[in-house]
């Protein structure tokens, strides 16, 4: 019979109790030490008036948001038609890297090839090799548009990742369950889609999810070739206003997508991690 | 003719020879126990029977026809031997009916509408009308064994394979496992097992086979081989396992 108080706690519990409430406290304490820092060391620096006037102008702020907004939609729609194709080509070049069928041998060297490539290549360079080379061509109207092959070379290098991701999924489903499969007189092709896969997406989504993240602050990267989304638009605003607030407003608006979406996926991978142990 | 003959059966992983020239027969409605220490070889030889593992050298012999033909198709056999392994093995992603119908679906194009009645029937049978639509981490290990042998026979196999079925259950489970071979033994099927159970080996094998080193050391009716055992191997084996 463990010893219990008035408010019917055991003493561990009531321990533990003083230990959570002193450890919250500390960490209040220190939280708010390091704001007051910042708060009271950051204006005291040399700079500052000219930083605060150049960066954090709450009248040029007001005045570009609703445009740079604006300019965010075609972010967005770059991501929303890039994103499916991504998917499309990821799971189909992981299949590929995975096939055993010696007919699809160069199938499977060509994938190796392609993740390597587009996973060597920072994502600008490749923006810039297939948006300003490809349209170099000489093709017509509409076929030199940047935002196709801008969005292009988007899909690639996010596929050549995303592939691997699957894979990764794919190689984790244990082999039991594809002898299973086997033994019941199914496909290679029925056990992989109907028994594997689905496991493999599943534990991957939330790897996926951060690969998507990353896609929708690359869409700054068409800026480079021509597209007016937000990054373009906040510099020409910059230009315009000789004031650099309009990059903080972008700022911003990535962080109200991405801060929500990347808290979304830890708490989905902490789920899985749960749940698997 | 037997079922299933095997015929100087080998199969090697690298340099580890893990079948050695094995021979054997299993008649039509026999059950046939495999015992053996752990490495012995037993899962594998279930696996090479079910074309799971190809074989070095030898044959495998399913109603007088040569199923470890190089080359040979393996999913139409597949389909006609049953196998049930020691992990379960069920697909964590469906339901018990689900696990249970894909086979068919997908193999004899069967549509689900088609299939409940059948497999519903399958699933009392085996006490688990109640479980059908439940996930294979809601049901007890016992419970998602039964569920794996369900699923073995929608395909309507004319041959069992068992892996050590019970090894993974708690000790009170083992027992509703066993009376589903009983049942099925009792229904004429085609059985091979791996197992550690020697009192059901004993009980109701029509013939047991002791395996070391890939090797089959001595076979022999169940009353013979664990009353009277001729080779030391079996012997020093069998003293261990029934202690
Ligand atoms: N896929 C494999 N690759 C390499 N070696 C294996 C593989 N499967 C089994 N073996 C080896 O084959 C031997 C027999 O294993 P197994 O058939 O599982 O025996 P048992 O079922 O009687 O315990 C063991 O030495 C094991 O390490
Ligand atoms: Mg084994």
């Amino acid at each position: 019979m463990t010893k219990t108080n008035a408010a019917g706690k055991t003493r561990r519990q009531i321990y533990e109790d003083r230990l959570r409430r002193r450890s919250m406290l500390i960490a209040g304490g220190s939280t708010l030490a390091v704001f007051l820092a910042v708060v009271i060391l950051v204006p005291m620096a040399p700079g500052w008036d000219r930083v605060k006037a150049s960066f954090f102008n709450w009248e040029v702020f007001a005045k570009t948001f609703p445009k740079l907004l604006e300019a965010f939609k075609l972010d967005v729609a770059i991501f929303l038609w890039s994103a499916p194709a991504i998917v499309i080509l990821g799971l189909l070049v992981a299949l590929a890297r995975d096939t055993r069928n010696p007919a699809l041998f160069p199938l499977r060297i060509l994938g190796a090839a392609y993740t390597d490539i587009f996973r060597g290549v920072p994502v600008v360079l490749t923006v810039y090799l297939i948006g300003f080379g490809i349209p170099g061509l000489g093709l017509p109207r509409p076929w030199n548009s940047p935002y196709i092959w801008g969005s292009l070379a988007l899909i690639l290098t996010y596929s050549a990742y995303v592939a691997e991701i699957f894979r990764s999924g794919i190689e984790s489903v244990h082999k039991s369950q594809r002898s299973a499969a086997q033994s019941l007189g199914l496909s290679d092709a029925d056990s992989m889609r109907y028994v594997i896969l689905p496991q493999a997406i599943r534990r991957v989504i939330p790897a996926q999810m951060n690969m998507f993240i990353a896609l929708q602050k690359d869409v700054a990267l068409l800026s480079f070739i021509g597209p007016v989304e937000i990054f373009r638009q906040a510099g020409v605003f910059k230009s315009l206003l000789a004031n650099f607030t309009p990059y903080v407003g972008a700022a911003v608006i990535f962080l109200a997508v991405t801060i929500p979406a990347t808290r979304y996926a830890d708490y989905l991978m902490a789920k899985q991690n749960r749940e698997r142990s | 003719m037997a079922k299933i003959i095997l015929k100087g059966v080998e199969k090697r992983f690298g340099d580890n020879t893990v079948c050695d020239g094995i021979d054997l027969a299993v008649e039509e409605g026999q059950m046939v126990c495999l015992i053996g220490a752990s490495g012995a070889g037993k899962s594998t030889l279930l696996r090479c029977i079910n074309l799971l593992e190809t074989i070095e050298d030898g044959e495998i012999l399913l109603d007088g026809e040569d199923i470890s033909l190089p080359g040979l198709n393996p999913q139409p056999v597949r389909r006609r031997i049953g196998m049930v392994f020691q992990s379960y093995n069920l697909f964590p992603h469906m339901t018990a009916a689900e696990n249970v119908m894909l086979a068919p679906r997908r193999v004899y194009k069967k549509s689900r509408a088609a299939l409940r009645p059948e497999i519903t029937e399958l699933f009392k049978r085996f006490g688990l009308a109640d479980r059908m639509d439940h996930y294979p981490d809601q049901l007890s290990g016992g419970q998602q064994q039964r569920v794996a042998i369900v699923r073995a026979l929608a395909m309507k196999p004319e041959v069992m394979l068992f892996d050590e079925i019970t090894s993974a259950l708690d000790p009170q489970l083992v027992g509703e496992v066993l009376d589903v071979l009983r049942l099925l033994k009792d229904s004429g099927m085609t059985m091979v097992l791996a197992t550690h159970e020697m009192g059901f080996a004993r009980e109701a094998a029509d013939k047991v086979c002791f395996l070391k080193d890939g090797k089959v050391i001595e076979e022999g009716a169940p009353s013979a081989l664990f009353d009277t055992p001729k080779h030391p191997d079996t012997q020093a084996f069998l003293a261990r396992a029934l202690k």
